[in-house]
């Protein structure tokens, strides 16, 4: 679907990293997992950007500033071209906990899958990874959901000292199924240590609906996978990272 | 207004194609809109063999336009024709197999594979790909092998064949008229510009393939240019692309001296980009004081 969403609200929640809503339609088939692609005005390509949360008449997307692109997201309000909602999404399974693995802002996507399995009754422990104290952000937001939130910063500045496996030891968490977004050193330690669950892969994208191969990652196999249409969330195990 | 154009081998409803490695196999843009509305699909290159394509990163975007270096990603011409042709063939529209491989007997053999699929109805030989080590932009800077190629595969070819010619030349004409009098029955110009970028964190190019093919509204003067230029010099059709986005740049097109046209990177940046244009065609030329589309091609010259 393409639609010129209504931007509700486009503030800075961490350094460099913004939260934007849009009023959209896309709301109504929207899946925890799934992306969207945005046109930003004076640019050629679209930007691929997960949807964080799934609301009744909008959903919201959280992005960080990497170049011009995103530089110049910040300054819009007014209307946005949104395409979407694009890829597979998390599947929503019957368990009994899940455990959310999210690194930078491979974290947003992880809230509405999170929010989806507590719904559904699933316990869900959170572990979230990133460079400082200062990088952090939406850790109130899953407390609030009822999740418990373990946090890993490379500095120490807070919580255990390291990536995301230090916390995960520190805190002794059990849980074997996991769901994982975040920077690829992250995802290959994941992909090592855990057997069951799912990650999500981030690309840089054309189309974003699987024509142009422009993010294709192999299998184990070596056969090819668009991250944008069979991904972006694959099942553990399955890429050759 | 009659907007239908009649090409060889092709009987266009309207002269919008989607260009190859723009539009995949048709599948994905299913899902938006009826592809019975295109003129007609050239379908992404078929080689031989299976192609992997090129290592990630394989896009930059660049102003007005973007970097590509897929690399000839495809299943094999085996797979196409079993995976890809019965989809396609139950849409009402002219599909174009654009031929690709590291040497002229790939083509060939490419070609002798198709020519048995009723739902080809013509060649696009790309000898102008700038992102492939071997074939490809070799074979099409040169009027010599560009015209030895086509030579090759006309004999084996029973349907028209069409030449997708590279911009990364010195003259273009030399390489049109050389095609032409190889036998083509008409051209497709122009393929990317080669490109390059780098990031400016790591110094290093952006692409992993180091360069890579520019597309999108940036090489639309280019474009028109080598059509204005090659449509005076031979008389076989030509198809007009380079960073088409809408109805009036197809106008351009046509006046350049272009009988259809492709739009290539502009179906990544707005999928409905194609069944916008063919609505907005006979606006388009009606406004401009044309009663007919013929009217149109070629009058920058005429």
């Amino acid at each position: 679907m393409l639609e010129d969403a209504r931007i509700i609200q486009n503030v800075e929640i961490a350094k460099d990293v913004y939260k934007m809503e849009l009023e959209t339609n896309i709301c109504k088939e929207a899946k925890a997992g799934q992306f969207i692609e945005i046109t930003v005005p004076g640019f050629f390509l679209r930007r691929p950007i997960s949807i964080h949360e799934i609301k009744e008449h909008s959903i919201v997307i959280i992005y960080k500033v990497l170049g011009q692109g995103t530089k110049e997201m910040t300054t819009l309000d007014g209307t946005l071209n949104i395409f979407g909602p694009l890829g597979n999404g998390f599947p929503i399974e019957e368990k009994e906990e899940v455990l959310c693995i999210g690194g930078g802002v491979g974290l947003p996507p992880l809230y509405e899958t999170a929010k989806q399995y507590l719904q559904q009754g699933t316990k869900v422990q959170v572990v979230v990874g990133a460079n400082d104290e200062a990088s952090l952000f939406l850790i109130d937001e899953f407390k609030e959901l009822g999740c418990d939130v373990y946090v890993a910063t490379m500095d120490g500045s807070k919580g255990s000292k390291g990536t995301v496996l230090e916390a995960i030891k520190d805190n002794h968490i059990e849980t074997d199924s996991i769901l994982a977004c975040g920077p690829l050193p992250m995802l290959k330690a994941l992909n090592e240590k855990y057997t069951k669950g799912y990650i999500s892969l981030e690309a840089r994208m054309a189309c974003g609906m699987g024509a142009c191969m422009g993010c294709v990652v192999k299998d184990q196999e070596g056969h090819s996978l668009r991250v944008c249409k069979d991904g972006p969330v694959f099942e553990i195990g399955k890429v050759a990272l | 207004m009659d907007i239908s154009v009649k090409l060889p081998g092709l009987n266009l409803k309207n002269p919008v194609i989607p260009a190859s490695g723009c539009f995949g196999f048709g599948k994905e843009f299913a899902e938006i809109y009826d592809l019975s509305l295109l003129g007609g699909i050239a379908i992404k290159s078929a080689t031989p063999q299976e192609r992997f394509g090129n290592p990630t990163p394989r896009i930059a975007e660049t102003p007005s336009g973007m970097l590509n270096a897929i690399g000839l990603q495809n299943k094999g011409v085996d797979s196409i024709i079993e995976n890809e042709l019965p989809f396609l063939s139950k849409y009402d529209t002219e599909i174009i197999a654009n031929v690709a491989g590291a040497s002229e007997e790939d083509y060939v053999e490419v070609i002798k594979k198709l020519n048995d699929q009723p739902v080809i109805k013509a060649y696009e030989l790309n000898i102008s790909c700038p992102n492939v080590k071997h074939g490809g932009i070799g074979l099409g800077t040169n009027p010599e092998l560009a015209a030895h190629v086509t030579r090759m595969c006309k004999e084996v070819a029973t349907k028209p064949v069409y030449v997708k010619l590279s911009p990364n030349v010195t003259d273009i004409v030399a390489i049109a008229k050389a095609v032409e009098e190889a036998g083509a029955d008409g051209l497709v110009l122009i393929n990317t510009l080669m490109g390059m970028r780098i990031n400016l964190k790591t110094g290093k190019p952006l692409l992993a393939n180091v360069t890579g093919g520019l597309s999108g509204p940036a090489i639309k003067p280019v474009a028109i240019r080598m059509v204005y230029q090659v449509a005076q010099a031979v008389s076989i059709p030509i198809i007009g692309v380079g960073g088409i986005t809408c109805a009036e740049d197809v106008l351009e097109f046509l006046n350049a001296g272009a009988s259809a046209v492709e739009v290539g990177a502009q179906n990544f940046v707005d999928p409905m980009v194609c069944p916008k244009i063919i609505e907005d065609l006979p606006k388009v030329l009606e406004q401009y004081g044309y009663s007919s589309i013929q009217e149109a091609i070629g009058r920058s010259f005429k």
